[in-house]
């Protein structure tokens, strides 16, 4: 047993002999006890092919187990381990600390999430936006009965939205957002740019109704194109298009 | 009213906003600006009928853009419906309001009661 742990061990931890070291920044809080948040610092070694979040795992293996981060795939897939580095929204197991050319790295959670602790912080609102804006296919026939024919769709179809299928709820965009920062009740980048990727594909019939979701006073219009969210997507989304394809239905110049 | 009815208008208004005022700023600066403020050539210009429903125009293309992107602006400071309603009907009579005292002047002037 002792043995399994010790494998274990071995590949999940970067080597302590590492011949270089960084100051990683941890942001603390924790909304029961403490009023502010503030730094904690720890020298921690890294090899060029180390992640942030490898970086973060090592702190909690080796110096302060109490660090909350969440975390699952490592590979940018699950989009559970966004955060701010050095100032940016980025994925924490994407980002390698060699990229980002500094001694000092500083993680803090991300910003419009309220947050649970430290690092962690609540998806709740996310994961509501994005339901709201009906993020299934809406049609009254199915491909599932055996004497209904499968939906085709051309190539070209697909180009239509398949960059906004790669959409991971990892919430960076809506963290970048400065119209989120001030509108508490903004629907948000990542939710337009699901109502856009649905909107735009010819299989669903769900168009008029999920065009009225975000034709609100706190939808679609409160967007101002800074094109943060674009820029931040670890999956090339581009929600900052998606939301002026999306104007283009609403103003009638695309149907 | 729809959002996106309103940002039609928002949007309508500031394009043909932009086409008046550059007629109004070329007529003004075509009779020499200095002369364009003196006061008989400011009530000859309300008098002229077209160019007064020229600025009647100007100012209700501005008064409903401007007072819509106040209301916009409010509306993402702080959020709330008492404070939304609240906002949304004050930009609403604001607006009323100064294309009425706006109106007020152009008519005073044509009907010689100033």
């Amino acid at each position: 047993m002792a043995q399994i742990s010790s494998i274990a061990n071995e590949q999940t931890s970067t080597p302590l002999s590492s011949s270089k070291s960084i100051t990683l920044r941890i942001s603390r809080f924790n909304p029961e006890h403490d009023g502010s948040s503030r730094f904690m610092e720890f020298s921690v070694p890294v090899e060029k092919w180390t992640t942030v979040l490898e970086a973060i795992l090592e702190v909690k293996k080796h110096f302060d187990h109490s660090v909350a981060v969440r975390y699952s795939c490592r590979q940018a897939t699950c989009g559970s381990c966004g955060m701010i580095i050095n100032g940016k929204p980025r994925l924490a197991c994407f980002t390698k600390i060699s990229e980002l050319n500094s001694d000092v790295i500083t993680v803090e959670p991300m910003n419009n999430f309220p947050i649970i602790r430290d690092l962690a912080v609540k998806f709740e609102k996310l994961f509501d936006t994005h339901q709201k804006i009906k993020p299934y296919l809406i049609r009254d026939d199915t491909e599932l009965v055996s004497d209904e024919k499968e939906f085709l769709q051309s190539p070209e179809e697909v180009e239509q939205y398949i960059q906004f299928a790669n959409c991971i709820k990892c919430g960076l965009c809506n963290s970048a957002c400065p119209t989120m920062a001030t509108d508490s009740s903004f629907i948000g980048p990542q939710a337009l740019a699901q109502a856009y990727r649905y909107v735009a594909d010819s299989r669903d019939k769900g168009k008029d109704s999920r065009l009225k979701i975000i034709d609100d006073s706190h939808g679609i219009w409160r967007c101002h194109f800074a094109g943060s969210c674009s820029q931040v997507c670890p999956k090339g989304v581009d929600p900052a298009m998606g939301i002026q394809l999306l104007r283009g239905y609403l103003l009638g110049f695309r149907s | 009213m729809k959002e996106s009815t309103i940002m039609k208008i928002h949007y309508g208004t500031a394009l043909a906003a932009v086409a008046l005022v550059a007629v109004h700023i070329l007529m003004r600066l075509m009779g020499g600006f200095a002369e364009s403020l003196e006061y008989e050539n400011v009530l000859a210009n309300y008098k002229f009928v077209p160019y007064a429903a020229m600025l009647e125009l100007i100012l209700i293309l501005l008064s409903v853009h401007g007072f819509n992107g106040l209301r916009v602006i409010l509306l993402e400071l702080k959020q709330g419906r008492i404070y939304e309603k609240s906002v949304s009907y004050g930009c609403l009579a604001a607006m009323i309001g100064l294309i009425a005292y706006g109106s007020r002047t152009i008519i005073m002037i044509n009907m010689g009661l100033v």
